[in-house]
Order: structure tokens, then C-alpha cells, then sequence
């Protein structure tokens, strides 16, 4: 692995064209989150009954963190990372200069990650609006985000580095994502999916997130299933190096 | 000491030989012309040259550096205008080149300064706050010119810098690029425009599959391969070709055939006579060009099937 601080020069560019387009991303920061808070937690939450008389939204609400870090880094590292690979040749004209391919792939992978910590920290304020958080132990949200960010944006990455076309991520996205977000300890928890499903979703990247969000959401970090770090750890140790050599041998021509 | 110093470079790319073994140098504050038709390795060796592309065999030099070993401290000294328009269409104009400048590591402030000297330059100061997508072709390549020049290189690399602009902008770009010259600056341009050639650089190497076949100024070149006139003719009658060609090996005059086109090259006190001519239908003669030069060292088919 060849990055360096410079990494830091693409993080900036990226941020920098984020807040000139913050207009067209914030409803989606918003408008997503809350209805789904909406529809599932006080909707759907009137008729489910959990255990110790914690309300459905309670429960949902750390979820909807860990998902939509989840969406942010991923949308940020397919989508948009093609595109500016693929299509605006920014990588190209980002190589010519002293940054490495490296630099780049690291740098798309940590604005991933700054995508995530910023998507938790927004609809953890909306969620904290609700009346939904009950301790400072909540605040540790933030740092799970950013491991969940590097996590996604690099999984996210490496697919883009293999992938042939734009229409690929279709793929990824109902067969990866979408499946982690209704199985992922979301909307239910996993230990009640039949038994092949629970193994599956204990090791998928989403669970681990999910869960430690809710135990420190819930100001219980005591009741948290803390080995899942190693899961998230051990995802990111794998998957970053593989994003950065892939990215290489795609571009190195 | 050369700026560039090429060593038996190849380059494949699987069964395809794109580089077949070049051996160059570039010397500095010299403007060397890579000319060569599509398909003739130009884009390939530039790219090994900007450390975007590993070498195959062989070693590259710039500035007393290896490619392959300092990347970084080559790529810093270096501006690269490419072909393709790689502008950043999230950033306007001037973002387009503080951004650029940042990758540099060049402060903010002075940024600024560089990226205003550089659209004034060429002539693109009212457009600073224009978006990428707002901007004509010829604008772009301006664009894409001034932000090269980001980083003040000692050696600025140009493929095809004024391919398909209008001849006002070409003009332009050539008296810029001119100037930076006169100013120290070495430039290495890509190019399949003779007039661009004839007009700008000081050695021309002409590739062909993969190699250098011939190299000197442009001077020197028409003299050598052009001869002092070039006639286009047709024969008479196709049953006398073997004759014609024949009569034209006695006289050692050069020619090549195209279709039913005969180019005689005549060189100096060369000429034809009049049983010859009595079997030929002149259809132009003139003075010969860069591009006879080029169409007679690469030949006169299409070079990508």
C-alpha cells in the first residue's frame, strides 16, 4: 500500500464539491431517515410488543443509524466513485500529479467514511428530536460510524474495482445491501430469523453495527455484543488493502 | 544531461506490441514532436514517460530520475495535457484549478495567484466562475493548457493539443505554447498535425508500430525523405505499369503506389523524361510537405483495421 497524507487532497475535493451540492443531498439526509421512523415506528411499532415494554421505535432508531451509515459510505464508493472514475476521468487527471493511485482509492474510501459519521450524526440528532436517546453513552455513535464508513467504503470500493459496468451495482445493492438492511438487526432482531439465517446475518458487516448502536443508543453499552468489533476490524483489514490493489490493477495499464 | 532519457522501452499489452523498443532523448528547453499515425505507440510511451503506465522492459529517465523508483517527485515537475477532456465538472473554472493546485501541495493564496496568471493567460479570466459544461471545446483545451501549467513543470507533455478547434484557438494555443518555450520550458507534444509540427518543435521523431523510424527537425526531414518535388500522376494505360515502375527504378526515382495513384519523390536535379512523361497524367505536383514525409515513412493505407 502506497498512500500517503495526499490522500487527504482527494478527501478535500470531495468535501469541497459536497458542500457547493449540500442542497440537493440533505433532503435525502432528512427526508428518508424520518419517514421511515415514521412509518415503521409509529405506525408499524403500534402493534408489535417487545420485550421489557421497549417501545418499537426505540428499537428501530439505532438501527436506522447503522443502516443509512451503511447507505452513505456505499452510494458514495459505487455510484459515485465510478462516476468519477468511469465517467468524469477525474482519477486520470488526479494521477498526473504527485498522488498515487493509492492516494486516491484511500481518499475515496475516507470521504466514504466522513460520509457516514456525518449521516449518524444527523439522524442522531433527529432521533434525540424524537425524545429516542437516553444517555451520553450515545455520542459513541460517531466513532461506530466511521469504523462502519471504512468498513462499507471499502467493501463499496473493491466492488467498483471489479466491476465491468454501472449497471453491475444493481447487483450489489439487491443482493449485498438490501438484503443486510431488512435481515441485518434492523427492523427485528436476528436471533429471531430460522437458524442458517442467524449465522448468515451474524457475520454480515450490517449486524455487528446495528447492535453495538442500539446498546449504546439505548445507554446499555453493557449489553452489547462487543466481539462484533472484531467482525467490523477484520472486515476493514481484508477489504481495504484488497480495494486499493484491485483499484490499481484496474487503472494500472 | 538530457530531460529525457529513454532506454530500449517496450511496452505490450498481452499478444500486442504498443512500444517496441524506443531509445530517445529529449533534451532541455527543447520542444520534441512524437508524430505518428493512430495505433503507432505515441500514447503509450508518454504514458510510461508520466509514470501512469509501467514499463515493460527497458528504462525511462526524466530529469536524472527513474519513473518506475521517484513517481512522485517526477510527476511534480511534470504538466500533462491530455486528449480527452478530464476537467472536473463538480468544480467551476477557477475551482477546477485551486483543486488542481492542492494536489501540488501549493498554498491556498498562491494558488489563487497561479490559477488568475494562467486564465489570463489564456484568455479565460472572465470565465472563472463559468461551469465545466458551459465552456466550448476550445475553451476546454485552454482550460486544460492553463491547468498544466498549475505546478510551473520543467517539462510539459501535450497529446494532441489543438485537435479539433477552430483555427483562431489553434493559433492561440500554438503562440502560448511558443512562448513557454522561449521561457525555458521543455515540451514534448503528440501530434498528427504537420503545420503543428513544422510550426513548433525543434526534432520530430515519426513512429510507426511501435517504433522510431526516422528523427530529426522537420527541416531536415522533408529534405531527406521529400526530395525537391512530389508528383501525384495516374497512368495511361494500367497494361503498362510494370514498364512504368521499371523505367522509374532506372532512373532511381523513389515512388510509392495508392490505388491508381503513382507519388513520384524527385529529388534535387531529378527529372523525368519524356518517354516517361508521355506515359503519365500529372495530376498536381508541389513542393514536399511534413506530411508527404509522413505518409511516405508510414505509408499511405489506413493503419488501424
Amino acid at each position: 500500500m502506497n498512500f500517503s497524507y495526499r490522500s487527504l487532497r482527494v478527501w478535500q475535493r470531495n468535501r469541497d464539491v459536497f458542500f457547493k451540492l449540500w442542497r440537493s443531498e440533505v433532503p435525502g439526509f432528512f427526508a428518508e431517515p424520518i419517514l421511515i421512523l415514521l412509518a415503521m415506528g409509529f405506525g408499524l411499532g403500534t402493534y408489535v410488543a417487545l420485550d421489557e415494554g421497549q417501545r418499537y421505535i426505540e428499537f428501530i432508531a439505532p438501527g436506522i443509524i447503522a443502516a443509512y451509515a451503511m447507505f452513505s459510505a456505499s452510494f458514495e464508493c459505487t455510484y459515485g466513485s465510478f462516476i468519477r472514475m468511469k465517467y468524469q476521468k477525474t482519477y486520470d487527471s488526479i494521477i498526473a500529479t504527485p498522488l498515487s493511485i493509492d492516494d486516491v482509492s484511500a481518499g475515496e474510501i475516507f470521504w466514504g467514511t466522513t460520509r457516514s459519521i456525518l449521516t449518524a450524526c444527523v439522524i442522531l440528532v433527529i432521533i434525540a428530536a424524537f425524545g429516542l436517546v437516553e444517555s451520553p453513552w450515545a455520542l459513541l455513535v460517531i466513532p461506530l460510524a466511521a469504523l462502519a464508513g471504512l468498513m462499507f467504503s471499502s467493501i463499496a470500493l473493491f466492488f467498483t474495482s471489479v466491476v465491468p459496468a454501472i449497471y453491475s451495482f444493481n447487483y450489489y445493492y439487491t443482493l449485498f445491501i438490501t438484503p443486510m438492511f431488512f435481515l441485518g438487526d434492523v427492523f427485528f432482531p436476528v436471533d429471531t430469523l430460522p437458524p442458517v439465517f442467524q449465522h448468515i446475518a451474524g457475520i454480515a458487516p450490517l449486524t455487528p453495527v446495528a447492535n453495538l448502536m442500539r446498546s449504546v443508543v439505548t445507554g446499555s453499552p453493557g449489553e452489547g455484543a462487543w466481539w462484533g468489533l472484531g467482525v467490523i476490524v477484520g472486515y476493514i483489514a481484508v477489504f481495504f488493502p484488497l480495494s486499493l490493489l484491485m483499484m490499481k490493477r484496474r487503472l494500472l495499464r | 544531461m538530457f530531460l529525457i532519457e529513454i532506454r530500449g522501452a517496450v511496452k505490450r499489452f498481452g499478444s500486442i506490441i504498443a512500444v517496441a523498443g524506443v531509445d530517445l532523448d529529449v533534451g532541455h528547453g527543447e520542444c520534441f514532436g512524437l508524430l505518428g499515425p493512430n495505433g503507432a505507440g505515441k500514447t503509450s510511451l508518454v504514458r510510461m514517460i508520466t509514470g501512469v503506465s509501467p514499463i515493460g522492459e527497458g528504462s525511462i529517465r526524466v530529469d536524472g530520475k527513474d519513473v518506475t523508483e521517484e513517481p512522485r517527485q517526477i510527476k511534480a515537475n511534470l504538466g500533462v495535457v491530455p486528449q480527452e477532456d478530464n476537467l472536473d465538472p463538480d468544480l467551476n473554472v477557477l475551482e477546477n484549478l485551486v483543486t488542481f493546485a492542492r494536489y501540488f501541495d501549493i498554498p491556498r493564496a498562491e494558488a489563487k495567484r497561479r490559477a488568475m496568471a494562467n486564465l489570463q493567460l489564456f484568455e479565460l479570466q472572465d470565465r472563472q466562475r463559468a461551469k465545466i459544461e458551459e465552456l466550448s471545446g476550445g475553451m476546454k483545451r485552454r482550460l486544460l493548457i492553463a491547468r498544466a501549467l498549475t505546478n510551473q513543470p520543467k517539462l510539459l507533455i501535450l497529446d494532441e493539443p489543438t485537435v479539433g478547434l477552430d483555427p483562431q484557438t489553434k493559433h492561440l494555443v500554438w503562440r502560448k505554447l511558443r512562448s513557454l518555450k522561449t521561457q525555458g520550458a521543455t515540451l514534448l507534444l503528440c501530434t498528427q498535425n504537420m503545420d503543428e509540427a513544422s510550426f513548433l518543435c525543434d526534432r520530430l521523431a515519426v513512429m510507426n508500430e511501435g517504433r522510431i523510424i526516422a528523427l530529426d527537425s522537420p527541416q531536415e526531414l522533408i529534405k531527406k525523405y521529400g526530395g525537391s518535388q512530389i508528383m501525384e500522376v495516374r497512368l495511361r494505360s494500367d497494361e503498362r505499369r510494370d514498364l512504368v515502375l521499371s523505367k522509374l527504378s532506372e532512373q532511381s526515382l523513389q515512388w510509392q503506389e495508392m490505388e491508381d495513384t503513382l507519388y513520384i519523390f524527385q529529388g534535387d536535379g531529378q527529372v523525368l523524361d519524356q518517354d516517361l512523361l508521355g506515359e503519365l497524367v500529372i495530376m498536381n505536383q508541389h513542393v514536399p510537405t511534413l506530411e508527404d514525409v509522413f505518409l511516405k515513412l508510414t505509408g499511405r493505407s489506413l493503419k488501424e483495421q
